[in-house]
């Protein structure tokens, strides 16, 4: 640490870090707590883990968060990834309308983009159930995905594609062997995170997914809200695990050292 | 096979409302070093990219061997290309990265290893030392020369490169200036080159371009564009120039005196050079082209203007005298150094001397624009 | 020529052409399933309200009027109030993580990991956290309980103090991140030079440090604000139907009040605060104010 950062910021930023992660520890910790009763530690058990596996509505809704997961992730990477291509590589006029489309959904409030598709769905006679759903995912994926691959994009070595033109390939040859395999850890980072926003939205997926289609984070909603008991401990626990592995492998595909350009 | 291999004829490229590149002509021969130098924004590296295939030109046509490429893209043009930042392939070993344009025109695999080897060796990179190693773990340098392999591998007839030298450091980028030049005479390939460093133009090339604002100010061998420069923009970029400047009329026989600021002065223009009678005429003098002589002591037939000496400075080789002449101006006079320590020069601050030089010596400029 | 080479040099004789391609699956989905529900819910926001809560033809702007009831003004302040409240805290508490995690050296990595976690963990369970720690039964009560210092549960749960503090606590991340970007750059060499001219820790920062972390600390603010405007979420599992904020109102709405065109007058209000800040925001960087 370098040794001009003062004592007392070193402090205050550690007891924040504290705060950022002690609640979700507590949480962790207390899923195998032998007691309906937060408050004391009475012996280890994995019994509400266990009940988990015997409620229906989580099955069905972890099953289906999957199913939406995958199918959003892969829409909307493909999407994504071509959109930031084209703003990377391509000449356009209406370059600055078609980046202010991309950016909106990222600053607009969740609840906006959930009332209006919800009110198009009905509109438009789109039954709300998965389809609605995976609509409603791929929607706010893209953007994330366009963001994520276009930072990698700006790393890039903007001559590459022209070497290899210089060297026999044409524009399709030259994108599949020169630009997707420096391209290929960015666009899997951005899938994992689009999977993980899928994953972990309840917003937008409350307003669109109707009575009978429930996610598991509406799942998890509706269990919180009548504030059962430490199962929802244990299931938070396992979104936490499985949200931090997506997270770091994400983190460790974009920090993959791009190769340094001639300079 | 005869005439040139590459021709641009009237080549026009805009973008947008800024005129890049306008009505460049040139016809550059088999075998040729061409260059083309100029400042940042000339024009040049548009130029390089338009006989790429990289930019497509609004107007003119451009010519390789016969015949006309303007739409022909670049990966069906049979040119080789260097970049600036090498833009080797990061994913891919180096005997990959070589091999990579070989695989493109689908040659035989059995072909190819021995190929890349000798392409590697062309460029004095040792096969069994290189060829497994990822660009990312080499030098500046090493890179440079996989990129070369990388083009010269497909036995072009164009090689071009684009500011290839830059980012090396002075002796390298010496060293690689030498090499580079022995490879265009070993290969007879034609290497058309871009760079802003006139000095390394003047080393390599058979001929240079000297570019300024999209155009041509002058094309011809390092020689000519040194000894005769046409305008001032040349006279300056390339070298050192001191400029003096005064009205025109006839001597006949293509002198002409001046009369201005700085006396009368007697100059010889190049064959071709316009001078208007009656007009402000500009010349260009090199530092070494011009003599110190104590005021009392000035040469027949040479031009002579008195001043004082501001400053002596020590390069080592030369000796730069700065003069402040009566009139006005500053001039540098390059002496040669016979070694202060033994024939010291012989003037100092404040010295009075006479500057002089003979009227051959000189340049008489054409307007810029 | 092959047919794949004829379509290629189509597109490289139309420098546009091959960015639009590109463009037109990601456009043409955000315009149909981002852009177009929202002018759908523009049009509802000036219909009158059917019978069973949808809409029904006919101009009107009596769902906006509406909002200069008392009541929904209330509303409205107190979620740009609080949104401004938690933006404040996130700033002071985030800044000094922020400043550490960008002078870190060896450890900057995983520190900096450690803010992304949660800022990438369920919002759902984050706030589930909070519950848990808050509720009478919960994990602070207990403990106070258990060591004696009180001797009944206190309500920490439904209060604004647990929306704050929900709020806060789900937004820290979304600061610290564009301000340790920007800290990031900072050259230390700057500092050193302040030093050496004379001035105190303090005047370092204020002068030095903090202006240079001007674009990441208003980048982060509005990533702050924006969403704490939006956010039903924390104030409906945190504060019960108690504290409301512009976000549960439009749910209502289009929920158990089944209004739906005053729910989309009450959105666009919501989103005519986000566009004032975004439009403020982008007219003061273009114009330099933030020149870091």
């Amino acid at each position: 640490m370098n040794r001009r950062v003062p004592r007392w910021v070193v402090a205050a930023a550690t007891v924040v870090y504290l705060f950022l992660h002690a609640p979700l520890v507590a949480l962790v910790v207390f899923s195998f707590n032998d007691s309906k009763f937060s408050a004391t530690w009475t012996g280890f058990t994995l019994e509400w883990y266990r009940r988990l596996l015997e409620r229906d509505d989580i099955l069905d809704g972890l099953r289906r968060s999957l199913v939406v997961g995958a199918i959003a992730t892969g829409v909307a990477t493909t999407f994504g990834t071509l959109l930031a291509l084209a703003l990377a590589r391509h000449r356009m006029r209406g370059r600055q309308a078609v980046e202010s489309l991309l950016y909106l959904p990222l600053v607009t409030p969740e609840i906006i983009v959930g009332i209006s598709l919800l009110s198009l769905f009905v509109l438009a006679g789109i039954p709300l159930g998965l389809t609605s759903i995976v609509i409603a995912h791929i929607a706010f994926c893209i953007s994330f995905v366009a963001v994520v691959v276009g930072a990698r994009l700006k790393g890039m070595d903007e001559h590459l594609e022209e070497a290899a033109m210089m060297l026999g390939a044409d524009e399709w040859a030259a994108f599949w062997k020169v630009t997707v395999p420096q391209l290929l850890p960015g666009i899997v980072a951005g899938a994992l995170l689009a999977f993980t926003m899928s994953f972990d939205d309840y917003v937008i997926t409350s307003f669109v997914s109707g009575s009978g289609s429930s996610t598991l984070p509406v799942v998890v909603y509706g269990m919180v809200r009548r504030n059962v008991e430490p199962s929802i401990n244990a299931i938070s626990t396992i979104i936490v695990v499985v949200t931090s592995l997506l997270i770091y492998l994400a983190d460790r595909l974009q920090s993959a050292r791009l190769a340094p350009a001639g300079r | 096979m005869s005439g040139p291999v590459v021709q641009l004829v009237s080549i026009v490229k805009r973008f947008g409302s800024a005129l890049a590149v306008d009505r460049v002509s040139v016809d550059i021969q088999p075998g040729e070093f061409f260059s083309l130098l100029g400042p940042s924004g000339c024009g040049k590296t548009t130029t390089l990219r338009l006989i790429a295939g990289f930019e497509s030109a609004d107007a003119g046509d451009i010519l390789i061997s016969g015949e006309r490429v303007n739409d022909r893209r670049p990966y069906e043009r049979g040119v080789g290309m260097v970049f600036q930042s090498y833009a080797l392939f990061p994913h891919l070993s180096v005997a990959r990265n070589v091999a990579f344009g070989l695989e493109q025109r689908k040659i035989a695999k059995a072909e190819i290893p021995g190929r890349v080897n000798r392409a590697l060796e062309l460029v004095r990179l040792d096969p069994a030392t290189y060829a497994d190693r990822m660009p990312a773990q080499l030098s500046g340098g090493q890179r440079q020369r996989v990129a070369l392999a990388r083009a010269l591998v497909l036995e072009p007839r164009i090689l071009l490169l684009d500011e290839p030298l830059g980012a090396l450091d002075l002796k390298l980028r010496k060293e690689m200036q030498l090499e580079l030049k022995a490879l265009n005479r070993s290969l007879g390939i034609t290497f058309i080159y871009v760079t802003h460093d006139q000095e390394e133009a003047l080393t390599m090339s058979d001929r240079i371009a000297v570019m300024d604002s999209g155009r041509i100010a002058q094309l011809g061998t390092p020689a000519a564009v040194y000894e005769n420069p046409r305008t001032a923009f040349v006279a300056s970029f390339i070298g050192a120039s001191n400029f003096l400047s005064g009205m025109a009329e006839s001597l006949g026989d293509r002198r002409w005196r001046l009369v201005g600021r700085h006396g009368t002065l007697v100059v010889r223009a190049e064959p071709g050079v316009m001078v208007e009678a009656g007009r402000e005429v500009r010349i260009a003098i090199r530092p070494e082209w011009m003599d110190l002589f104590p005021p009392d002591q000035i040469p027949a037939g040479e031009n002579a203007v008195p001043g004082t000496v501001q400053e002596v400075i020590y390069l080592g080789e030369t000796i730069h005298v700065l003069v402040a002449l009566d009139p006005g101006d500053v001039v540098t006079v390059a002496l040669r150094n016979e070694g202060q320590l033994i024939k010291p020069v012989p003037w100092t601050r404040g010295s009075r001397v006479a500057v002089a030089w003979l009227p051959e010596d000189c340049q008489v400029l054409e307007p810029d624009a | 020529m092959s047919r794949r080479r004829r379509v290629l040099a189509w597109f490289a004789a139309r420098p546009n052409a091959s960015g639009y391609a590109l463009l037109a699956p990601g456009m043409i989905w955000l315009l149909l399933f981002f852009l177009a529900p929202i002018a759908l819910m523009l049009a509802y926001s000036a219909m009158k309200r059917g019978l069973y809560g949808g809409v029904e033809p006919g101009f009107t702007l009596e769902h906006y009027r509406r909002f200069f009831d008392p009541l929904y003004l209330d509303i409205l302040l107190r979620t740009i109030l609080w949104s401004f409240v938690c933006t404040v805290l996130c700033l002071v508490i985030g800044y000094p993580v922020a400043y550490v995690v960008a002078r870190a050296g060896r450890w900057r990595q995983w520190l900096l990991f450690l803010v992304v976690l949660p800022f990438w963990t369920s919002f759902l369970v984050r706030m589930f956290a909070m519950i848990f720690l808050l509720r009478d039964s919960g994990f602070i009560n207990g403990v106070l309980l258990r060591v004696g210092l009180i001797h009944e549960p206190v309500a920490l749960l439904y209060t604004p103090f647990a929306v704050m503090l929900g709020l806060v606590y789900g937004f820290l991340p979304l600061m610290i991140l564009p301000i340790y970007a920007s800290l990031e750059k900072l050259d230390v060499a700057l500092l050193e030079a302040a030093e050496v001219l004379g001035a105190t820790p303090w005047a370092r920062f204020t002068r030095v440090i903090f202006p240079l972390s001007l674009p990441g600390v208003v980048a982060g603010s509005l990533l702050t604000f924006i969403p704490a405007l939006g956010s039903f979420v924390t104030s409906d599992l945190l504060g019960g139907a108690k504290q409301v904020m512009i976000g549960n109102l439009i749910q209502n709405q289009f929920t158990v009040a089944r209004n739906w065109p005053f729910g989309s007058a009450a959105a666009f209000v919501l989103m005519g605060v986000v566009l004032v800040a975004v439009v403020g925001y982008l007219r003061r960087r273009d114009a330099g104010d933030f020149v870091g």
